[in-house]
């Protein structure tokens, strides 16, 4: 039983995406080789050596696979799919751009967003926007897996370096080609990452007020900012802030929601996280029945009054 | 150029769903249905690029029982020109969808295929991808724009990051995500029309295609639930709360 991981990077920096996607390929059991697909790429391969339990690392490096298109990033793990019985990737935007092609190109059915891993070939997935829970399993000659992070920690450091090693990139012909990204720019840590969430809703009315009245207490908690659909549909905050069943999924140690009314849509999102706390106008709003500590108040007094006391 | 959009029929996003007691799967009965909410954008855009004179037709399609036909009606009444409904009474899997779909193209030969991102029961994510590959086809996923070039496209991605532009040819498969446009409500009138439109009938099996689950769902649970907690009456005592009951500040 061999599993491969194609790593979730920016070529310089492995995301600790990958750590935690490690650990769900350990506990499905097997050797496991994380794949770089990238360019210049060596630095994020280096990090990837150092994760405990990985036997090898393998690097493609390409114009084509710089920022991972699907097409050739697909072409090169179907390449790479004869040594496997699994292939996984975290279910970040790359992994599931990829993935379902990958899975398509080998005649397997995938399992999208696997939050626990039962055994080997079965597996538990939320549907309904985490309102059921699937126990899948697959009697496929190949498995194709995408992970939800927020389900797993992150695999620690190995005591020594696993073996790092070059292939070839496949050929996928000329089908795409990238143009730019524009990345929002933030000091604050990644939202998959954060300990702590401030996330703001509809309620914050701009993306004046969402920044002015979120950040203060953000920046007290070292926490990530998060947003409701409603408020990055209306443009108080960008399309990466997102929370819920079709952005993020997270699990900080607190998640404060301000403004949010708690839809199943945003819940789902969040509704793993250890404490969540709610502060809305209305004593009625759904969030209050997910949260351990609610405040029924006007934002725009409860949160600078909190940023004074922290 | 000829756009075709697939569209599932899928529990409306406003109904709370229920786990069947003996764990073999959801409650559908009684409950609304209804076009799953990102098929809608990806119906409202290719009436866009009909409407804009870059699409000259645009073909829904969805595979599904004999009700999907109120989800391709929808569709019809928001603009597109007719339907194909690919009848299947159980559950069919992304990978047998997207080898429907895949003998549809070929029969239709669109120059773009529309899908939504994801369906919003089995949260898959994975149709549009698939279809992509059985074709050999670009793909644009995640979008929340699109702009036709001269035999490509550039399609805008909401990715983890941000927004990726990327360019892709054509013929392409693209995904929409929840940004890329605001989809209409269809007029009485066009409702009333969309009626008239034609719908064909078809089976998998028209398109050479097995729809056998490659899957085993062994059972359907519970999701684990939360209580309720309190409400505090300050800021004060929710800090307190937060340091010395929780610890998490
Ligand atoms: C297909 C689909 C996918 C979706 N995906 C997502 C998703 O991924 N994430 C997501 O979040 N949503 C998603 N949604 C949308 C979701 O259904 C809700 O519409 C959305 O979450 C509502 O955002 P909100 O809570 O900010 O706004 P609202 O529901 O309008 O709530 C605003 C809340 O603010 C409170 N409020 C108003 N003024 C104040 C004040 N001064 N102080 C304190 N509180 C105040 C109100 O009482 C209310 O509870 C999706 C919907 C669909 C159909």
């Amino acid at each position: 039983m061999a599993i491969l991981l194609l790593a979730d990077h920016d070529n310089t920096t492995l995301s600790d995406q990958t750590a935690k996607a490690l650990t769900a390929a350990a506990q499905i059991g097997g050797e496991i080789d994380i794949l770089i697909a990238g360019k210049n790429a060596s630095d994020a391969a280096a990090q990837a050596a150092k994760l405990a339990g990985v036997r090898s690392v393998i690097v493609a490096e390409a114009d084509a696979l710089e920022h991972r298109l699907a097409e050739p990033t697909a072409a090169l793990i179907v390449a790479l799919a004869e040594g496997y019985d699994t292939i996984l990737s975290p279910a970040t935007s790359t992994g599931k751009n990829v993935l379902p092609r990958v899975a398509a190109l080998l005649d397997v059915m995938q399992i999208s967003e696997v939050t626990e891993v039962v055994a080997a070939d079965t597996f538990k997935r939320p549907i309904y926007a985490g309102n059921a829970i699937e126990v899948v399993q697959s009697t496929e000659a190949k498995r194709v897996l995408t992970i939800r992070t927020a389900s797993f920690a992150a695999a620690g450091a190995a005591a020594a370096e696993a073996p790092v090693r070059s292939v070839e990139e496949a050929a996928s012909g000329d089908l795409s080609r990238f143009v730019e990204n524009i990345l929002s720019q933030s000091d604050r840590p990644d939202l998959s990452a954060a300990k702590i969430i401030v996330s703001g809703g509809r309620a914050l009315g701009s993306d004046q007020t969402f920044r002015d009245v979120l950040n203060p207490v953000a920046d007290k908690l070292g926490a990530a900012v998060g947003a409701s659909r409603a408020a990055v549909d209306a443009g108080y905050a960008p399309n990466d802030l997102q929370v819920g069943q079709t952005g993020k999924v997270v699990a900080p140690d607190l998640y404060i929601a301000c403004g949010i009314s708690g839809a199943i849509q945003h819940l789902a999102g969040m509704k793993d996280s250890k404490i969540i706390v709610a502060i809305n106008t209305d004593a009625e709003a759904p969030i209050f029945q997910v949260a351990d500590y609610g405040i029924v108040g006007d934002l725009f007094e409860v949160l600078p009054e909190m940023a004074r006391q922290l | 150029m000829k756009v075709l959009v697939p569209v599932k029929r899928v529990i409306d996003h406003n109904v709370k769903i229920r786990v069947k007691a003996d764990g073999s799967g959801v409650d559908l009965a009684n409950v609304k249905m209804s076009i799953n909410p990102f098929d809608e954008i990806a119906v409202e855009e290719a009436v866009r690029l009909k409407e804009s004179g870059a699409a000259s037709e645009v073909v829904a399609v969805s595979v599904g029982p004999a009700q999907a036909q109120d989800v391709l009606r929808t569709a019809l009444a928001m603009g597109a020109d007719r339907a194909i409904l690919i009848t299947a009474e159980t559950a069919v899997e992304p990978l047998a969808v997207a080898k429907i779909l895949k003998g549809v193209v070929e029969a239709e030969e669109p120059g773009l295929v529309i899908l939504g991102k994801q369906a919003i029961d089995d949260d898959c994510n994975q149709t549009g991808q698939m279809l992509a590959a059985l074709l050999g086809w670009s793909q644009g996923t995640f979008a929340s724009g699109i702009a036709l070039g001269d035999g490509n496209a550039k399609v805008t991605r909401e990715v983890d990051g941000g927004l990726q532009v990327i360019e892709i040819n054509l013929p392409a498969i693209v995904t929409a995500d929840l940004r890329l446009n605001e989809p209409r409500y269809a007029s009485l009138p066009n409702i009333m029309k969309a009626k008239k439109k034609p719908l064909e009938t078809k089976s998998p099996e028209d398109f050479g295609a097995s729809i056998a689950r490659r899957l085993t769902v062994l059972r359907v649970e519970e999701p684990a639930t939360r209580q309720a907690g309190v409400k505090v009456g300050n800021v004060a005592e929710l800090l307190d709360k937060l340091k010395n009951e929780a610890g998490v500040i």
